[in-house]
């Protein structure tokens, strides 16, 4: 344990604390010491401010929205037509093409992603895991763009419409979601894979010992044991599916509708937002805070996601 | 973020549970299922590859980096812009992201005592902040950039944009780094004499420096993909010039490739495939680096 301290009681975990006065530490620090000390406490500071500015720089535009727009009308309007003459401010087509995307991309990605994480963590041997874990976790690594070209133009046309005979038109909700859920199928993995990595060895014996199979021991003791990190795991993907830009905004579509048939396009939250900015709208007009009214439903969404998620994290935590 | 976590300590050698029951249908069907969501991944990355090559090979030529894009003639268009942009914004990006997110961790992990507040509020903050959607950062990007006075669209606010997007991975992967140095490393340096910050100077961090690296480099790899957030500068969409400064206007490939696909001539799809194909190389290069790195270090210890 590093106590540097004469005197101080024993000291807890790692890191080097601030010694109380009878330190042995040299009294006077260097003054460079000092700066660098001070330059450490901004850097840290940095993600406050940045947290304060996100807020800032949504909540300020928004407001000026929420002034022309009521709140109900924005959250329960099925319309959204911000561009049109006669514009109409629901938010809820948007929120129906996210709902669809992310739907579709977890209904991919759970069952898949659990798959290979139950291979990797109870099956293949270590080599094995070297190997195909970081390349599976490439596909989190592949730009959301080579994505959204892969969606219009393979697996719309070609794997959709060719292979299966599923019609759908050149953009569709349904293959946004399903390459968006390719996207997150190493999110999901990857820390399910962990979740159940740390699950101690001895509860596996015992099964084993009881007379179990490996498939028994999998999915009767393994799994509800890793279920709390296995939760985190789909949640962060969830919150991943939400938040994704590009896939959406290049194959879902950019027609704003209630979305109730996945074939044809949508638009979502985060598609709204991307057409929006490569439009022209002037700084401070209705159309530009329109956006930011968009940008704040969408992060106080992902915000409770991540509480929830982060419950989750800390409550797997605790248990080993 | 999932990939730059290094590999747990495990003691799980996997055991040979009793043969009985080990080849029964049901255990075939289910281990067959596990293999296939594997290999069902693996399939995907790879037809992903395979496509974007055979679709963009025919344009991967020497006009793809020396020519600037082109609204009427697809056939000479090229990317040049968009691959100068990329290089100085993700530069810039890098020189803002790395100190901040090594100090900020440096704090965090070797200074700030479990009881301070301020390095609570932080953590919870370096949490929160990394699951914010990055299209969010673009709209903090752009209001900063209003606010401190300089134009949406240049070198600079892009870079900030890509830098708070990726601080959080940072300064996550840089404590890992930090939490895996031994405290014997410490102690022995406070021992003779070194203050805390010489110990985290000449001590700590350089022996942190592969951890640090992996995970900087597969940020950067992230930083380098993402278009979301630059979309919000505004008008990087038609850029013919080179970038030549940080209050120069720019664009890069994700945003070139976005462009191109949007257009309806076959030629431009081809063109954005090509420019995808150099990105994915990129991308993949990157990405066996750190893990080079990784399993290097991670055999060291």
């Amino acid at each position: 344990m590093t106590t540097i301290s004469a005197g101080a009681g024993p000291s807890t975990t790692g890191g080097l604390r601030p010694s109380p006065p009878t330190s042995l530490r040299s009294s006077r620090p260097r003054r460079g010491e000092k700066v660098a000390h001070g330059f450490l406490v901004i850097a840290a500071g940095v993600s406050i401010l940045t947290t304060v500015g996100i807020v800032l720089s949504l909540l300020i535009p928004a407001l000026q929205f929420f002034r022309e727009v009521g709140v109900v009308e924005f959250l329960t309007g099925t319309s959204w037509t911000p561009r049109f003459a006669q514009a109409s401010f629901g938010v809820l087509p948007l929120i129906t093409g996210t709902l669809w995307t992310t739907g579709i991309a977890l209904t991919v990605a759970i069952p898949i992603g659990l798959g290979a994480a139950i291979y990797l963590s109870e099956y293949a041997s270590t080599r094995t895991r070297k190997i195909f874990k970081p390349t599976l976790e490439l596909l989190a690594g592949v730009p959301s763009v080579v994505y959204g070209l892969f969606a219009v133009t393979f697996v719309g046309p070609v794997v959709l419409n060719d292979w299966l005979g599923i019609e759908v038109s050149t953009f569709s909700v349904l293959s946004a979601g399903l390459v968006l859920g390719v996207m997150i199928i190493p999110t999901v993995a990857s820390l399910s894979e962990d979740a159940m990595s740390a699950v101690p060895r001895a509860l596996r014996e015992a099964s084993y010992g009881l007379g179990a199979n490996r498939m028994r021991t999998v999915l009767r003791v393994v799994f509800p044991a890793a279920i709390s990190g296995i939760a985190a795991a789909i949640v962060l993907g969830l919150s991943r599916a939400v938040g994704e830009t590009m896939i959406v905004a290049m194959a879902a579509g950019s027609q704003a509708k209630m979305v109730t048939n996945p074939l044809e396009g949508g638009q979502t939250m985060t598609g709204f937002i991307a057409s929006a900015a490569l439009g022209d709208s002037v700084q401070g007009s209705l159309q530009y805070n329109t956006l930011f009214a968009v940008g704040l439903t969408l992060f106080i969404i992902t915000l409770i996601i991540n509480m929830i998620s982060i419950r989750l994290v800390n409550r797997y935590r605790e248990i080993y | 973020m999932a990939t730059i976590t290094a590999e747990p300590a495990r003691d799980t050698k996997p055991l040979t549970a009793a043969a009985h029951g080990e080849k029964n249908p049901q255990s075939l069907v289910f281990l067959v299922l596990l293999w296939l969501s594997l290999a069902f991944g693996l399939l995907v990355l790879t037809v992903l590859i395979v496509t974007t090559f055979i679709e963009g090979m025919a344009r991967m030529d020497i006009q793809l980096f020396t020519n600037y894009t082109s609204q009427i003639d697809p056939g000479s268009a090229g990317a040049r812009a968009a691959i100068l942009g990329t290089a100085w914004v993700i530069g810039v990006t890098a020189l803002l992201a790395i100190p901040v997110g090594v100090a900020a961790a440096a704090y965090l992990e070797e200074f700030a005592s479990k009881e301070n507040r301020f390095a609570h509020l932080v953590e919870l903050n370096v949490q929160n902040l990394a699951a914010v959607p990055a299209i969010i950062y673009g709209m903090l990007a752009a209001a900063a950039a209003v606010a401190i006075g300089i134009p949406r669209n240049t070198v600079l606010a892009g870079g900030i944009a890509l830098a708070l997007l990726i601080l959080p991975v940072i300064i996550v992967a840089t404590r890992e780094a930090l939490r895996a140095v031994p405290q014997e490393i410490r102690q022995g340096s406070l021992a003779l004499g070194a203050s805390p910050m010489q110990t985290l100077q000449r001590q700590t961090i350089p022996a942190a420096v592969p951890g640090i690296a992996t995970g900087t480099i597969l940020a950067l790899s992230r930083a380098m993909g993402e278009a979301a957030p630059l979309l919000l500068l505004g008008g990087l969409v038609f850029v013919k010039f080179d970038p030549n400064g940080l209050m120069s206007g720019f664009t890069t490939m994700p945003i070139q490739i976005f462009d191109w696909s949007s257009r309806s001539q076959e030629e431009f799809q081809q063109l954005a495939a090509a420019a995808s194909i150099l990105l994915l190389v990129l991308v993949i290069a990157m990405n066996g680096v750190a893990i080079i790195i990784r399993n290097k270090f991670s055999t060291a210890r």
